[in-house]
This record gives C-alpha cells, structure tokens and sequence, in this order.
C-alpha cells in the first residue's frame, strides 16, 4: 500500500497541486504505515503462522527445522489424557471465576451508582486488584491458601471448619485458583458495569419511581435490560480470558503440569508445558490452534444466547 | 454536580457503605499482607496464631531478594520495556487512530475490520511462531524480543480512533489546510496537542499491562535478563524457600504500579470507563 508513495513524490517535482493532491490520497497509509508493519509482523503472522506450524513436527532446540506431519499433532492430542483434562479444568475453573466475578461485579457497580460520600475512593480501591501483575497476585495468594500456615485456613480453623488442602483436593485447588482471578477482576468490572448505568437515562428510573416500583424492582427491570450490551461485552471478555488462563495456575505451586494430579492444569498451561516443558513447538501450535477454535465456539454460542433472548423479549 | 447526570442519583444507605467497605478490604487486604509479610521472617509465617503485624525484617529481605533474583536488573529491565512499548504504542496509535478518524483513503473500512476483527483474539496464540521468529532472529533474552511484539495494540488505535472522532473538529484539519499546512506539521500542531488526554489515558493503561504483561516475557526472556514478572516466576518456581523473602520481591516487583496507580487511579479509573462506553 505504500508502493505508491514514489510516484507520488516524482508527480511532485512536476506540478505542485498535483502533488498535494498525489500527497493527499497517499498520506493516510503513511499514517498507519508504523502500526500496519509492527502489526502485521507480530500480530497477524504469528496468529496465522500457527495454523501451519501445528501440521509439522518442529522442536524447542531447533526451531528452523521443520517436518510435515500433517493431522499427527492433533491425533496425538486428542489421545493424551492430560489434554482432555485440562480441557476440563480451563472449563470448570473458567465457570468458578466467570460467574461469581460477573454477579458480583453488577451487584458492586449498583452500589458504586448510589449517590456517594468518597465515590473517587470507592472506585479506585476497587481497581487496586487490577493493578497488581497475575504473578505477585499468584503468589501472595498461593501464600495464604497454604495448607498448613496459610492464613485461608486459619481463618477457617477460627470457625471451626478443618483445613482444607488448597493443593491436591482437586475442587479446593480450582476454588483456590478461582479466587486469584474474581479478585483480580471483578473490581474491573465493577467499572465496567458501572459505566453503563449510567448511560442509562434517569427518565426511565423517575418513570418506574412513579409507577411504584421498588429499588430492587428497578435494578430488575430497568437496570439489567440497559446492561444487556455491557453484560455481553463482559462475558466475552471473561471468556476470553478465562480460556487462556495461565499465569495462575503456573505459579500457584510453581509447576508446569498445574498440580501433581493435573488437577488444575488449564489449556494455557498444557501448551506452555507441552512447547517448552517438553520441547514440542508443533504440538503447542496444535494446543493453540484448539484454544482459538474453542474461543470462537464460546463466543457463537454467547451470541446465540443473547440473540435468542431478545428475541423472546421482543415477542412478550 | 448541579447538573443532570443520567443514571441513578439515589443516595447510598448504610448497608451500600457497609458492603462496599468490605470490599475495598477485600480489595487491599493481599497488598497489606504482602507488607506483612514481606517484613517477617520464615520462621514467623509458620506460627499459629499468624502475626498480623508488620515486622522489623522489611530491609533484610529486599537484601535477600536482590541477590537470590537479581530484582534489580528485573526492575530497570522492566522500566526499559514498558516504557519504550509505552511512548511507541501511543505513537503508532495515535497515527493510526487519527487517520482512521479522520482521512478518507482507499480500504478504510477494511483495514479498521481487520484491526477490531483481531483485537479480541489473545496474543498468546500466536508464541509459537513469535517464539520462531525471535529464535530466527537471535533474539532471545533480549529485550526488544519483549518491546517490539508488545508495539502492537489493536486496542490502541481503536481507542485513540474513538477519542478523535469525538475531540477533534474537521473543519481545524480543513482549516490548516487552507493555510497550506502540511501533513506532518498538521499532525503535530493541531492533531497530537488535543489528542493529548486521551494518549494520556492509552498510555497509562499501556504501561500497567506491559508492567504486568505475563506469558509472553516468560517465554522470550530468562533469569539471565529478566523483567520484573520473569524474575517472579523464577521466585515462586521453588529455587527460594523463603516465604517472606517471595513476598519481598513481589512487594519490590508491585510497587511502581502501585506508585503509578496511587499517583493517576483517577485517571485510570476514568479511563477504563470511558473505554467502556466507546468499546
């Protein structure tokens, strides 16, 4: 696209307006000429480079070499356990952060909407968690779940409750894990939701007032419906990331096959041990290439939803 | 706030303020115990009942930490990486965004879809060849295998595409073209100074995920050259036993978001809001 940029400076010596003009209809891509480079050679390439890279045997050590393989990475995948595991796991934990994360969020952004002494306060705190890296907030939290000094446990232990071993208990660990991502999310969230109450126009809160309907009356059906397009953004957002979680489960013990069991090894960190804990570039290409398939399916099936529900809406 | 907001103006009860401080707690309570944490000994965080009080060993495990994972090479390192993707993204955005904002060009409406188009797929897909071209390159444990990928924000140049939309009237552009101004001298002197608040915003909030960016760091960089999140992931992979020596580097490695947070969070609250809204 920016071929042309030489013609247009050799039609310059010749006629001036003509040349502001040449200028004109090539300066836009001069423009996004930095971003398009940088974009296509680490963004676009990468992305597509990865479907060819997972037909091929290709190693850690020796990148350059490449041997075909064809569907052979894929076969091997599909007949490896700790995949379908971790397929399970990214599953489940991303349902045990999503959800909780999301409710909680919309219910913290209906208070964050009241009228507030502090509001500045109330929304920067909440933020706080958002600016911590996934590895320091990893680690303080895989310090307080400890099984045996954690201060989770203690807590627990004040109410009577025995320990619970955060680690190798396959529902406490992915509850665990969990936590890292709702408490570093919500408060995003929060703000997110947020934003879009108050796009909400207060006619129609003064309007319901009017008809008699209770504040929480009002949340139900004036609130939630003026979400619908954030609570949807939201979720694929979260889904998003929740497919590719890694650095939480890498770093809560520290190890790449998420547990001693895989009991909470996710999709992201089966790629990162299969790439460069095993040295398999090609079948981590193949792990990737499940991910965005995965990523796609979620997405279509969020949409049909929300499709699907407004339809209903519209014939009530 | 005399004037009409949308939204909701009801006042706050007592159990809106209630819940809401709990989650503020909730929200500060690991930052405070990675305080406590990191200045007591080993020996303290394995008593029952834990101690909930900062102790007097804050210096000695900061000492510890920059000789067990050289936290101090990981800081500088870090600050080179955000903040050069930091100053090239808002410049590349900026660019980006005002011609898409603003010129009318051939492919206009295509380039935009495919920029939007891939702005929701996660860049962890593509390590693999990324790590392949690195390799190619000799790049390894360098940090421009770390800046130069991170340039690339989709995100970005929607963003400052947004914001000039809204800011930056046509007729300015029209004007200054009139008076004979070129391209470059209208970018500079018209287009970058009311784009300033929002390259602000875009680069605050660059800066905090580069600061924390995860995946990509582990796999292009080691502990020889580390950044801040390399030489954490080095501290939790089990090489240092000591807890509270962990949480001094991670109190280390939090502190200059939090330093930036505590200097602009408005700022980046307002931010993350108003991207909200657009996006």
């Amino acid at each position: 696209m920016t071929l042309t940029a030489p013609a247009g400076k050799a039609a310059a010596r010749r006629r001036p307006s003509a040349a502001r003009r040449a200028w004109r209809t090539v300066s836009p891509y001069a423009y996004l000429a930095p971003f398009f480079t940088l974009f296509a050679a680490f963004g676009l390439f990468p992305l597509l480079y990865t479907a060819f890279v997972s037909l091929y045997r290709v190693e850690l050590q020796t990148p350059g070499d490449m041997e075909w393989r064809g569907f052979g990475n894929y076969a091997a995948l599909f007949t490896d356990e700790f995949f379908w595991i971790s397929l399970r796991n990214t599953f489940t934990i991303g349902v045990l952060s999503t959800v909780p994360q999301l409710v909680m969020a919309l219910g913290l952004a209906h208070l964050l909407n009241y009228r507030l002494r502090g509001r500045t306060f109330f929304r920067t705190a909440m933020l706080l968690p958002y600016a911590t890296s996934v590895a320091a907030a990893t680690l303080v939290f895989a310090q307080l779940f400890g099984r045996d000094f954690g201060l989770v446990n203690y807590a627990l232990g004040l109410v009577g409750i025995d320990p619970v071993d955060w680690q190798t208990n396959t529902v406490a660990s992915q509850i665990a894990v969990s936590t890292i991502v709702i408490w570093r999310w919500t408060g995003y969230n929060a703000l997110i939701y947020l934003a879009g109450m108050q796009s909400i126009p207060s006619e129609l809160y003064e309007a319901a007032e009017m008809d008699g309907a209770s504040r929480w009356r009002q949340f139900f059906h004036v609130t939630l419906p003026g979400l619908r397009p954030t609570i949807v953004f939201t979720a694929v957002v979260s889904t998003i990331g929740a497919t590719q979680l890694f650095g939480e489960p890498l770093l809560f013990e520290g190890s790449v096959s998420g547990g001693i069991s895989h009991q909470y090894q996710t999709l992201g960190l089966y790629m990162y041990e299969q790439g460069w804990g095993f040295f398999h570039l090609g079948r981590a290409a193949a792990i990737a290439w499940v991910m965005f398939l995965l990523i796609l399916v979620l997405v279509g099936v969020n949409a049909l939803i929300v499709r699907r529900r407004s339809r209903k809406e519209a014939g009530r | 706030m005399t004037a009409r907001r949308a939204g909701r103006t009801l006042h706050g009860g007592r159990v809106a303020y209630a819940i809401l401080v709990v989650a503020v707690l909730v929200s500060a309570f690991p930052f405070y115990w990675t305080v406590v944490a990191a200045s007591r000994s080993n020996a303290d965080l394995a008593k029952v009942p834990p101690s909930l009080l900062p102790g007097p060993n804050l210096m000695r495990n900061f000492e510890a930490v920059m000789e067990e994972a050289d936290i101090g090479k990981a800081l500088v390192n870090s600050l080179i990486v955000s903040g050069s993707i930091t100053v090239g993204t808002v410049l590349c955005c900026t660019l980006a965004g005002f011609a898409f904002a603003k010129l009318r060009f051939r492919g206009r409406g295509a380039l935009l879809a495919v920029t939007v188009g891939t702005m929701m797929i996660p860049p962890q897909l593509g390590v693999i060849p990324l790590f392949m071209l690195i390799a190619e390159l000799e790049w390894v444990n360098q940090l421009q295998s770390v800046i130069l990928p991170g340039l690339v924000s989709a995100f970005g140049v929607f963003f400052m595409r947004q914001f000039l939309v809204q800011a930056l009237p046509d007729e300015l552009i029209e004007a200054a073209r009139v008076d004979g101004a070129s391209s470059a001298r209208i970018f500079w002197s018209i287009v970058v100074p009311i784009a300033r608040p929002g390259m602000a915003v875009l680069g605050l909030l660059t800066f905090m995920a580069a600061w924390n960016d995860f995946f990509w760091p582990i796999v292009a960089l080691s502990s020889q050259n580390p950044t801040v999140q390399v030489a954490l992931r080095q501290l939790g992979g089990g090489y240092v036993n000591d807890q509270s020596v962990i949480m001094a580097g991670t109190l280390l490695g939090t502190l200059p978001v939090l330093l930036v947070f505590g200097l602009l969070g408005r700022q980046i609250v307002g931010g993350i809001m108003q991207g909200a809204v657009k996006g």
